[in-house]
């Protein structure tokens, strides 16, 4: 039999190096799920991947509302990519809204696929528009694809025993499976993850798959798109990949920690917003030995962690900056008891409630110094989401070898984009493991290592150690009570001695470029991506510029200072007023700029491209 | 490690006396302070369990009844104000194995800590809390607590407090505690009974220990522990027998409908129509 389909010749295919695709629809549309679905069907096809949900604070903010637009960008590429890029190749909304909320960011000739349908009067002016953007002509700079999604996928759904509701909330797999056509993407597995995911509900199963093969029927069979693309797999290293976000990558770092330790792992945790899928991925780890706890509050979760770690357990907590400040009483305990115990802060706008989904680097100050009397801690901050895990295990390893707490500073970006992690070998991994204390005959509580300045791990149940922590000033060595004024400051400075110590212990900074030039670029945690970006294409067109991505940031790495003094100014990107940059000054005496933005979003390269600029012009002037 | 020191006491019975759970550490509580006599009774009942010291851990937050960990010759953690339930159950976790206790009092307990005590109960996690309480914050010489009369004269509440004290045994009650007792700091017998009790009842515990602060709040529990009225003001609660009390155990508690009601034996009231104790009986609580 010949069909339409068969007889129709397929559209030229384009070869790409990148795209960047933007799905943007209300909260309540599943536009997170369609954006991870294209995720991993790019990350199985072998593309280098970077993403960028964005979802409001509102779990269903009114439909059609500006407030409820909900967005997932995606970029892919056959080559390595730093960043989910900056403006969207295709934008595809949903509704009036999701149009108007991210037409900003679409570049001039950018490709717009729009949802007809929900572009009703009623919509257009909830959105704010005073007039239909499709027919007013203010589109005219973009390829605009106006598909009647919802009139088609009802059609595609029809004779099921479905209402009108339920088969609306399908038609983002019809968009999806628009863009897996002009992608040349699979549908597979997609098409696996709606059979196991609607197993047990077969009618919204044979919806959704048939909402997705109407999509990709669509593209295959009109006229609307002039070429489908190709984007080729990129060459990473020969391994077994998985895609993680980096939440995901960190709660698999610390079971890993873990078990590099040999200890088992407690995770006490009190849900907020980005760090509750790290509760929800370890509760799924007992059988790796991982105890997690959901605490009555921020507080009892950390008291459990340094609880656990009294016990010899690994001791692991994790909130975002509200909760870090609701912990900091007990993370002062943790510093004055020196018990190991890794604080996770997954940041997010504040102050205060701030901007609960939105990323920011403003905690720095905080975990570096929002504690009671002079309590140092070590701070280190992953750079994208595949390294949470590998900054997991060093947190870890930091936390057991110096037998302190330590802060791993993450954020809602890093927490929530992802990439490919390149599974690692198990033996490639270092053994972090401490042995406890055994021996009365010379167990002091505040003995000290000699290199470490670690007191030792004396857990209870063994015999002849009996002894008492707390959180009053102890005497040096033998750990009783002490109120003597001597004592305290000697103790005041093997506590800040210890933590300094750990710059002998850590990787020197390296820099990606000249060793010495006009300009460093210095930046820390989830902004390496635009950071690195921009440096390669200043380094393009001439300059001699370097990046150097800080990821211990207490202590700092011991070069820190020279490699500052290497070049003729420093500029500091941060999604912060400035943090780094005072740390910085005050430390090294170096003016360095700053290029400082607290959008809820990360940079764009040519914002830091053109900081950088400015810079370099004024030094030619 | 776990499973092995539970095999070795189960096989060698260990014969530990009070001394062995007596610390090097000079006891730092006012001369006079009902703290010394629960401390006692502590040490005291510490070798009816079985356990090795090694394997008992004290953790305690912040108050004069904080101190006590430090007196203790086992593991102990001072930790921070009203947490200690949090690194008990975290302990717990880690270490099923270990014998927790957490020692409180009625400021640390009920006020900054209250919120830890309600979950930590419910949970129903094996740490056994004692709360020492003297209506009274003592260690910051003298504010009104949680457990303060209505209309108490502190230095916090010069013209009185306005505020309605919490009865802590309705608190546990209501976060179904697993095991819930009162005892008072002078009756030595009784603070060991209930201790022993407590230590071997697996879940959670909660025991206030009714103490007297006699600097700054002295004769906290006047009206109950006086040698004149206590026989007539404190019934001895013990699981199967009727609830009778009075310096001539002539008094006792039977319930009428839904209500309780003293009466005195005699006169056609006899012994029969007394209330038995039911320890599992939460209704009588």
């Amino acid at each position: 039999m010949t069909t339409e389909t068969d007889q129709h010749i397929s559209p030229p295919v384009l070869e790409l190096e990148r795209v960047t695709i933007r799905f943007a629809g209300d909260s309540g549309d599943g536009m997170q799920v369609t954006g991870s679905q294209f995720t991993r069907t790019a990350a199985v096809f072998g593309n280098d991947i970077a993403t960028l949900p964005d979802f409001p604070a509102e779990i269903r903010a009114p439909a059609g509302s500006l407030a409820g637009v909900s967005g997932f960008q995606i970029s892919f590429s056959s080559s390595e990519i730093h960043t989910p890029g900056d403006s969207p190749d295709v934008l595809v909304a949903m509704n009036p809204a999701a149009l108007r909320a991210n037409l900003g960011d679409v570049p001039a000739g950018g490709a717009i696929v729009v949802n007809e349908d929900a572009f009703s009067p009623q919509n257009v002016a909830k959105a704010g528009y005073a007039a239909n953007p499709l027919t007013d002509g203010s589109l005219s700079d973009y390829n605009v694809f106006e598909i009647p999604v919802g009139t088609l996928n009802a059609r595609a759904l029809e004779g099921l025993e479905m209402t009108a509701k339920q088969v609306d909330l399908t038609k983002n797999f019809f968009a999806l499976g628009v863009m897996f056509w002009l992608f040349e993407r699979s549908m597979q597995p997609t098409m696996d993850w709606i059979e196991s995911k609607f197993s047990s509900r077969p009618i919204i199963l044979e919806a959704n798959l048939r909402a997705l093969k109407a999509g990709y029927a669509f593209g295959e069979t009109t006229e609307i798109f002039h070429n489908s693309f190709r984007v080729k797999p990129a060459r990473l290293a020969p391994g077994t990949y998985r895609n993680v976000n980096g939440n995901e990558a960190a709660a698999l770092g610390f079971v890993a920690a873990a078990k590099l330790a040999r200890r088992d792992l407690v995770y006490g945790s009190y849900p907020i917003t980005p760090a509750s899928e790290i509760l929800h991925q370890l509760s799924t780890y007992k059988h790796y030995g991982v105890r997690t706890f959901q605490a009555e509050d921020e507080i009892a979760a950390i008291g459990a962690a340094i609880g656990a770690a009294f016990g010899g357990a690994l001791g692991l907590t994790a909130s975002s900056g509200p909760g870090i400040a609701l912990k900091s009483e007990a993370m002062g305990l943790a510093v004055m008891v020196e018990l190991p115990l890794v604080v996770v802060d997954v940041q997010r706008g504040g102050p205060s409630t701030g901007l609960p989904t939105k990323t920011e680097q403003s905690d720095l100050l905080q975990v570096m110094f929002g504690r009671n009397g002079d309590a140092p801690m070590p701070v280190v901050a992953p750079a994208t989401p595949a390294e949470c895990f590998e900054m997991a295990i060093e947190a870890s390893r930091l936390a057991l070898k110096y037998m302190t707490p330590v802060t791993y500073l993450s954020d809602a970006y890093l927490a929530n984009g992802s990439e490919p992690w390149r599974v690692p070998e198990l033996e490639d991994l270092p053994d972090i493991s401490v042995p406890n204390h055994t021996d009365p005959a010379t167990f002091r509580s505040y003995a000290r290592d000699p290199v470490t300045l670690a007191r030792p791990w004396a857990v209870p149940g063994t015999p002849g150690l009996e002894h008492r922590i707390g959180g009053l000033e102890k005497a040096d060595v033998i750990g009783t009570v002490s109120y003597d004024a001597d004592n305290h400051q000697r103790m005041t400075d093997l506590r800040a001695r210890k933590v300094a110590g750990i710059a002998d212990d850590i990787p020197e900074l390296r820099v990606a470029g000249p060793e010495r030039g006009d300009l460093l670029i210095l930046g820390w945690g989830s902004t390496y991506g635009s950071l690195r970006t921009a440096t390669e294409r200043l380094q393009r067109q001439g300059h001699a510029v370097a990046h150097a991505h800080l990821r211990h940031l207490n202590p700092f790495p011991r070069n820190t200072g020279e490699v500052l003094s290497a070049y003729r100014r420093v500029l500091i990107p941060e999604i912060n007023n400035g943090q780094l940059r005072l740390l910085i000054r005050a430390r090294y005496l170096v003016d360095a700029i700053g290029l400082d933005r607290v959008r809820g979003k990360p940079f764009a390269v040519p914002e830091v491209e053109s900081a950088a600029r400015l810079l370099l012009d004024r030094e030619d002037a | 490690m776990t499973e092995t020191t539970a095999a070795a006491a189960a096989s060698q019975p260990i014969v530990l006396t009070r001394k062995d759970f007596i610390s090097d550490q000079e006891v730092r509580w006012c001369p006079g302070c009902g703290d010394y006599s629960i401390l006692a009774q502590t040490q005291r009942v510490m070798p009816d369990f079985g356990y090795p010291r090694e394997n008992i851990v004290f953790i305690s937050g912040i108050g004069c009844s904080g101190r006590l960990p430090y007196y203790m010759n086992t593991f102990g953690f001072h930790s921070i104000h009203g947490r200690a339930p949090t690194l008990a159950t975290g302990l717990k976790l880690a270490r099923p194995d270990l014998m927790v206790w957490v020692i409180t009092g009625d400021g640390d307990a009920l006020s900054i800590g209250g919120n830890h005590v309600l979950h930590a109960m419910r949970r129903n996690v094996d740490i056994k809390l004692v709360m020492f309480n003297n209506r009274i914050y003592g260690l910051t010489k003298g504010q009104a607590s949680p457990t303060s009369e209505l209309g108490k004269h502190t230095k916090s509440s010069p013209d009185g407090t306005v505020d309605q004290p919490i009865v802590p045994l309705s608190v546990a009650l209501a976060a179904e505690a697993t095991f819930v007792a009162r005892t008072v700091d002078t009756y030595t017998e009784h603070i060991q009974e209930t201790l022993d009790a407590a230590g071997r009842h697996k879940g959670s515990v909660f025991v206030e220990v009714l103490q007297n602060c006699n600097i700054f709040n002295d004769g906290a529990w006047r009206e109950f522990t006086e040698r004149e009225v206590r026989d007539d003001r404190m019934l001895k609660l013990r699981h199967g027998e009727p609830m009778i009390f009075g310096a001539a155990a002539d008094k006792g508690i039977r319930i009428v409908g839904l209500r309780p009601e003293v009466v005195t034996l005699g006169n056609g009231v006899s012994e029969a129509d007394l209330t038995v104790h039911d320890e599992s009986d939460d209704a009588l609580a």
